[in-house]
């Protein structure tokens, strides 16, 4: 490197005009898609005016590989470990939305320890899930890697749950039409009690650490604001939603599973922030808890697969259905057409993640940068479900 | 909840000239759909979603179906002079459904908590025709959907605020999940032996020319690297 | 008073570190490869072939019905079938695969074929550790590096492994018993068993 004096000079007294060159213009920059903190390949063309965000355009298709037309050549049966690959955090809701569809397109019932499982997996699912969103929103806020480890280590625990039920830790193939595939045994069912049990010890630290810190709080709150009306219209839903005030659960609505059989209550926000966000995942994990706490206690021997199901073969009546579960990012539905074939006609995704992301811009204008990482990071998406 | 069936009326009732069909749906799960006409379609939206007793102010899910062309077969009696004689003829007529394009809202109420209500509408054809109205000044949450139904299917959504494509990039031609599309050949070449995607890749690509050397580490040669 | 909350955090945080010697909780990281956490039996990674005795020809339980090439979803197994029979390890005339590969580097370890042979002749490994010098034809298993014993078999999933012999076994029986009532004529090859269903329940 060279420095010549002049620049040297010019480096110690700016020229005046560096600093009005640019005002009034917008400075428009490209973030992502190889972001650190974008989760994964999304990009967002930025239009700033100093700092501010004076608008905001999601690019999205980085990770696409039309995930539905992949299902519309494959058997039902041939998309369900497809189906763990939408949004890798959370396989177990992604088998159960899937088979849920294609449980009711074809008129399937499951059996009494087969939902119990599902709640069961579906509410692990959450927790670790949500915990991981908490670790990474902190990382995305600038506590990097601490309070991320931490969500780690309990979503540890559960992975090794799922390992040792599913075979795999991430994309478990859990789920098949009308029951699951393996039967939880005594130990495991033991074990998940034990970690449900000192789940809320973790919570406690966890908040402890994140949700009174002064450096959390003036970062979220006030911060990405949305109204209840605005939400709604754009099709918000999981904790989204519900930190918006609107009262709004898939679980409570749809009573799909056993859900109807538990007792536990909804949190919801007031403000629709990110804080409110924030918080509404910290609550509903408890939530999860307790419906983890009721499920592990009623389970009872059974089937756990109908047997009335082929394995192979499998072709559903002319019709189609859409079902729908609440997932941990929100809404997860899955429209399948049938034509009697072995593949479906129509197989289609209804992807949480993505639609949140409708309201993104609307979220960041007037924010700084800064403010649109956690923003982002509070939506909670995952790419492998937004792009398919 | 209403039933379609009452929906359908008060619909058509409320906006003159709206028309509305129930398509049944054979299967179990017994999910009918509201076949909305083009022209009206926004109104139609619009009074469902402030309408006091539906309020369908969720649209939860919006995608396009592809229907290529079908002949339906029907067999009809017909009279026909045979040899001077009038006789029952069975006739096989062939009726030709042009396809079309369709794309569906499964709409919910939040308010109410009740759903789903199913609309679907039809594009003319699958070419030049395959226009809808869009209905995201109703419902925002349609707004990337119906964008990615015009990437993924093609039919163009007027009024849509913008209607550019998704995830496909901006350059690319055609749409893939239209039920003729046809992929295309330039797959990465991929070990699977078996496969005519890599007959196909290797007719696309022409063998590479060997570059400096490079070409010639091939399978067998990785095991005498070992020290 | 403003601080307060970040004090409560680091306390927190310093509740992890010192916990991180002493407490078996927080104390979970595993120095691998030395130290090891040993693997669920459920655990699976990618498939291969089963085989009976010493003999991976000889034993080889597949009959080339070349069901798991037809139900595989990414469609990365590719079989040939023999031109002659073998006797399969009931003692009948079977084909057998002149050619099984598999795809690893397609394969998503769905455990599908598993699910779907009817023979149980294709199970889930657990071997992890499976970095290749190569890309391509290292990442294609052929029939000779798939085939594995069963005594393999039992040593990393010895509760499955032992109801599947159980369940052979009562199937062999009930085929010979079928064999000696309707002793002149011909065995008629019936599966082992039909249902596949209970393959993968442990
Ligand atoms: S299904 Fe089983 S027996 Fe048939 S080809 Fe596959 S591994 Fe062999
Ligand atoms: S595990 Fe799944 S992907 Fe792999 S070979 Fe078997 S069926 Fe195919």
């Amino acid at each position: 490197m060279s420095a010549t004096v002049e620049t040297l000079e010019a480096i110690e007294r700016p020229p005046v005009t560096m600093g009005s060159r640019l005002e009034g213009e917008l400075l428009e920059v490209s973030m992502g898609p190889q972001h650190p903190s974008t989760h994964g390949v999304f990009r967002m063309n930025v239009a700033l005016e100093g700092e501010i965000v004076r608008k905001l355009k999601p690019v999205f298709g980085y990770l696409h590989r039309n995930h539905e037309k992949i299902g519309e050549n494959t058997s039902y049966l041939g998309s369900m470990p497809y189906t763990d690959r939408l949004d890798y955090f959370c396989s177990m809701t992604n088998n159960w939305a899937y088979a849920l569809s294609v449980e009711k397109l074809a008129g399937i019932e499951v059996p009494e320890r087969a939902q119990y499982l599902r709640i069961i997996l579906a509410e692990l699912t959450r927790l670790q899930n949500h915990a991981s969103l908490l670790g990474f929103l902190l990382n995305d806020m600038g506590a990097w890697g601490t309070p991320l480890m931490y969500a780690f280590r309990e979503r540890e625990k559960i992975l090794d749950l799922f390992e040792s039920l599913s075979g795999s830790r991430m994309m478990c193939d859990y789920m098949r039409f009308g029951g699951c595939r393996v039967d939880a045994d005594d130990a495991w069912l033991a074990r998940a009690r034990q970690i449900v049990d000192r789940f809320p010890k973790f919570l406690d630290e966890f908040e402890e650490l994140i949700l009174g810190n002064e450096i959390v709080i003036g970062r979220t709150q006030n911060v990405g604001k949305l109204s209840a009306d605005l939400a709604i219209s754009a099709g918000i839903t999981g904790p989204m939603l519900r930190a918006c005030g609107v009262n709004y659960d898939v679980r409570k609505v749809d009573g799909y599973g056993f859900y109807p059989r538990f007792k536990f209550r909804i949190p919801l926000g007031e403000h629709g922030d990110t804080y409110d966000r924030l918080m509404m995942r910290a609550l509903e994990m408890r939530e999860s808890v307790e419906i983890l706490k009721q499920a592990l206690a009623q389970i009872q021997p059974g089937p756990i697969v109908n047997p009335k199901v082929k394995i192979r073969a499998f072709r559903p009546p002319v019709g189609e259905a859409y079902g729908r579960i609440e997932a941990p990012k929100g809404e997860l539905g899955f429209y399948l057409i049938s034509d009697g074939g072995p593949n479906p006609y129509r197989y289609r995704v209804r992807p949480p993640s993505f639609i949140n992301l409708t309201v993104l811009e609307d979220l960041c204008l007037g924010h700084t940068v800064a403010d649109v990482m956690v923003i982002l990071g509070s939506v909670d998406i995952v790419m492998g479900e937004v792009d398919r | 909840m209403e039933s379609l069936e009452q929906i359908k009326d008060r619909a058509e009732t409320a906006i003159p000239g709206a028309k509305i069909d129930i398509v049944p749906n054979p299967g179990p799960a017994n999910q009918p759909s509201l076949l909305i006409d083009n022209e009206h379609a926004p109104a139609i939206a619009k009074f469902l979603r402030d309408d006091a007793a539906l309020r369908l102010d969720f649209c939860s899910n919006v995608t396009g179906v592809d229907w290529l062309d079908r002949v339906a077969k029907k067999t009809v009696k017909v009279k026909k002079v045979v040899d001077g004689e009038e006789k029952e003829v069975n006739q096989t007529t062939e009726e030709k459904i042009p396809g079309y394009l369709e794309a569906v809202y499964h709409l919910y109420s939040i308010t109410h908590k009740h759903g789903a209500v199913i609309i679907r509408m039809r594009t003319e054809d699958r070419a030049a025709g395959a226009r809808l109205p869009s209905l995201t000044p109703i419902w925002r949450s349609a707004e990337f959907q119906e964008r990615e139904i015009y990437d993924l299917y093609g039919i163009r959504f007027d009024g849509h605020p913008d209607l550019r494509r998704i995830l496909m990039w901006d350059e690319f031609e055609d749409h893939p999940m239209r039920k003729d599309y046809v992929q295309p050949d330039d797959f990465e070449w991929e070990p699977t032996p078996h496969d005519d995607v890599l007959a196909r890749a290797k007719q696309h690509y022409t063998p590479r020319p060997e570059l400096d050397g490079a070409e010639k580490i091939t399978a067998g040669s990785g095991d005498t690297l070992k020290r | 008073m403003i601080g307060t909350g970040i004090l409560k955090g680091m306390a927190v945080t310093a509740r992890n570190f010192v916990g991180s010697y002493f407490d078996e909780e927080r104390l979970i990281t595993v120095q691998y490869p030395e130290e090891r956490n040993p693997l669920p039996e459920n655990y699976r990674n990618f498939p291969f072939l089963l085989y009976d005795g010493d003999d991976p020809h000889a034993g080889l339980r597949c009959v080339a019905c070349k069901i798991c090439e037809k139900e595989c979803p990414p469609q990365c197994i590719y079989i040939v079938k023999s031109d002659d029979k073998k006797p399969d390890y009931m003692g009948k005339p079977q084909f057998y695969p002149k050619v099984f590969d598999i795809d690893i580097s397609v394969c998503m370890s769905c455990q599908i074929c598993v699910e779907v042979c009817p023979f149980e002749a294709i199970k889930m490994d657990k071997d992890f550790e499976l970095s290749k010098r190569e890309r391509f034809n290292h990442l294609l298993q052929r029939k000779e590096e798939l085939s594995k014993p069963n005594e393999y078999y039992h040593s990393i999933c010895p509760t499955e492994a032992a109801d599947v012999d159980a369940k052979l076994a009562a199937a062999a029986e009930a085929a010979a018993k079928k064999k000696a009532a309707a002793a002149p004529a011909p065995a008629t090859p019936p599966a082992p068993s039909g249902s596949s269903s209970a393959s993968a329940s442990s």
